[in-house]
């Protein structure tokens, strides 16, 4: 057996992990040394309290921060790909919409957040909608070039073939595509959670519909600074979550065959 | 019939060695020509018969329009002026009477993502042949190329060589008559190269398939062929027509006999003379 350093998989886990034990401590000890007071800067057990302490609220408000961000993932998902497919169709299509999905882009989610969620009766709808729009356009932009992408000497192979369109789509360009796809997901994951909170800081929405975001917001106004932490913490881990359930994803889909995804045993 | 003989003034002996006497040619040439849009001319006006069964080869300098002329066999582009036929009809009836044409390009071309025996089923699958009708025709053409244990291996595992002969699967497979190879070896080691020219002999013999090959081997074209047609360039024109009347199917014993040697001096002479500036416009 080899020694644990030098397993790759041992160094990739432990590394990174043994990095934010540190951290943690030094911050803990830091902060036991200067007695910083808990409601300027909290320690690491502080949060940990409050995290098990608010745990039914946090989770509750977790809850509604996923489903929005799901929920707007799920669309831009679909929405996004329905888009390529109608971009590679035709050129004009592309050259006459394009720039209104580069527009969707560049215009600040909190700049247009206000305007849905006056226009939008139910706030669980506005709030999916705002997210929707942040995480539409890496879908967009990395499926129609994945779909343009399209191996020059296969493309012609299907011609000679006489392949109709639909059968080239199907057979060449939708797997020639996955790649740049699931580079979308992942990028597009992370922007639907920034949506979701982004949106509820906008909305600002108590009650029982209330999301992660909201927790910060209370926390700020009732200075339980622990709290906040502890909201940011589950926000934090929720996005590394979807970002890791995406590279699975990519993994389980391209590792026979895809060089961005094969191991270290080639 | 003789085709061969008003469409090659330039063919000392004429090559009758695989055509039967009453089988249509399997593709004509009636002054076919290109210019590409930028006025370039890519061939000049060009008469030729390839007879059903001949193993026919394209060599030449570069620009001389080799592969221009397989593109044009392959209906891949048109020509500008002139027509051709294939078994006596338009190109628009090759599919219907049945008859099938399949490409060989220089690079394996497989899709990464499909496996050895999906990638041989392709053409099939274009073709709307039933998958169930598909398997055994599949095995057969995997078998045949020698890669029937790597038929549910991933073209990243293979070598070169080994994704070349899954290209060569993938044109068998349809059963073709035709069989276009442009350069298919060019990218492969000496000892590849032999060994494939050697099974692609065999395959040839053994489906009477007509096959027209570019390459830039003297070696390749004389061990592969029936006639070797030598190319000019400018504008790319047949230059000279070699006949290699040897009897088939070719063994390697062939490539250490005298008379390989003497194919070879003889073509490689005509290659050098094809390639002078001179040579411009002598042969027309």
């Amino acid at each position: 057996m080899r020694p644990l350093l030098q397993s790759e998989t041992f160094v990739r886990i432990a590394a990174p992990l043994a990095v934010g034990v540190m951290l943690i401590g030094v911050w803990e000890i830091g902060c036991r040394l200067a007695s910083i007071p808990v409601y300027l800067f909290p320690k690491p057990s502080d949060i940990f309290n409050s995290l098990i302490h608010n745990g039914p609220s946090l989770l509750r408000a977790l809850m509604v921060t996923l489903r929005v961000t799901l929920q707007a993932f799920a669309a831009a998902v679909v929405l996004g790909t329905l888009i390529a497919f109608m971009f590679v169709q035709s050129r004009a299509i592309e050259v006459s919409l394009f720039p209104y999905a580069v527009l969707l882009q560049v215009t600040p989610v909190v700049a247009i957040a206000p305007l849905i969620i006056i226009l939008v009766k139910n706030t669980q709808l506005s709030l999916t909608i705002c997210a929707t729009l942040v995480a539409l356009f890496p879908i967009i932009s990395n499926t129609t070039l994945g779909l343009r992408s399209v191996d020059p000497g296969l493309a012609n192979y299907f011609r000679m073939n006489r392949a109709g369109r639909l059968k080239t789509l199907i057979k060449l360009r939708i797997p020639g595509a996955l790649p740049y796809f699931f580079g979308g997901l992942r990028i597009s994951s992370g922007l639907a959670l920034i949506g979701a909170v982004v949106a509820e800081f906008v909305a600002g929405t108590g009650g029982r519909s209330s999301g992660l975001a909201y927790e910060i917001l209370d926390a700020g106004f009732t200075l339980d600074i622990p709290r906040m932490f502890a909201a940011l913490f589950l926000i934090t881990l929720t996005g590394v979550g979807l970002f890791g359930s995406m590279v699975a994803l990519s993994r389980l889909a391209l590792s026979n065959w895809h060089e961005s995804e094969m191991g270290a045993e080639t | 019939m003789n085709a061969l003989l008003p469409a090659e003034p330039l063919d000392e002996s004429p090559d009758r060695m695989t055509a039967s006497g009453d089988r249509p040619p399997a593709v004509e040439l009636l002054s076919a020509e290109k210019v590409f849009a930028n006025g370039t001319r890519g061939l000049a006006p060009i008469d030729l018969s390839i007879a059903d069964g001949e193993f026919l080869t394209l060599i030449g300098p570069s620009g001389c329009g080799k592969s221009t002329l397989l593109k044009l066999i392959a209906n891949l582009i048109e020509p500008s002026d002139g027509r051709l036929l294939w078994w006596r009809g338009e190109f628009g009836k090759v599919g219907q009477d049945g008859r099938r044409l399949a490409f060989v390009f220089q690079e394996p071309t497989l899709m990464p993502w499909a496996r050895v025996d999906a990638n041989v089923r392709l053409p099939l699958e274009l073709a709307n042949v039933a998958n169930a009708k598909t398997a055994p025709i599949v095995a057969e053409a995997i078998e045949r190329v020698g890669l029937s244990r790597f038929a549910r291996h991933f073209p990243r595992q293979l070598s070169g060589g080994m994704k070349m002969r899954v290209s060569i699967a993938r044109a068998l497979v349809t059963n073709p008559n035709l069989l276009l190879m442009d350069e298919p070896f060019g990218a492969l080691d000496e000892f590849t190269r032999n060994k494939l020219d050697a099974d692609l002999v065999r395959l040839w013999w053994e489906r009477q398939l007509t096959t027209v090959f570019v390459t830039h081997s003297i070696y390749e074209a004389v061990f592969l062929s029936t006639r070797i047609i030598v190319m000019a360039a400018n504008p790319g024109r047949i230059f000279r027509t070699m006949t290699i009347d040897e009897p088939q199917p070719r063994e390697e014993g062939f490539r250490s006999s005298a008379k390989f040697a003497a194919y070879c001096r003889e073509l490689s002479t005509w290659l050098a003379e094809a390639s002078l500036p001179s040579a411009s416009g002598a042969a027309s």
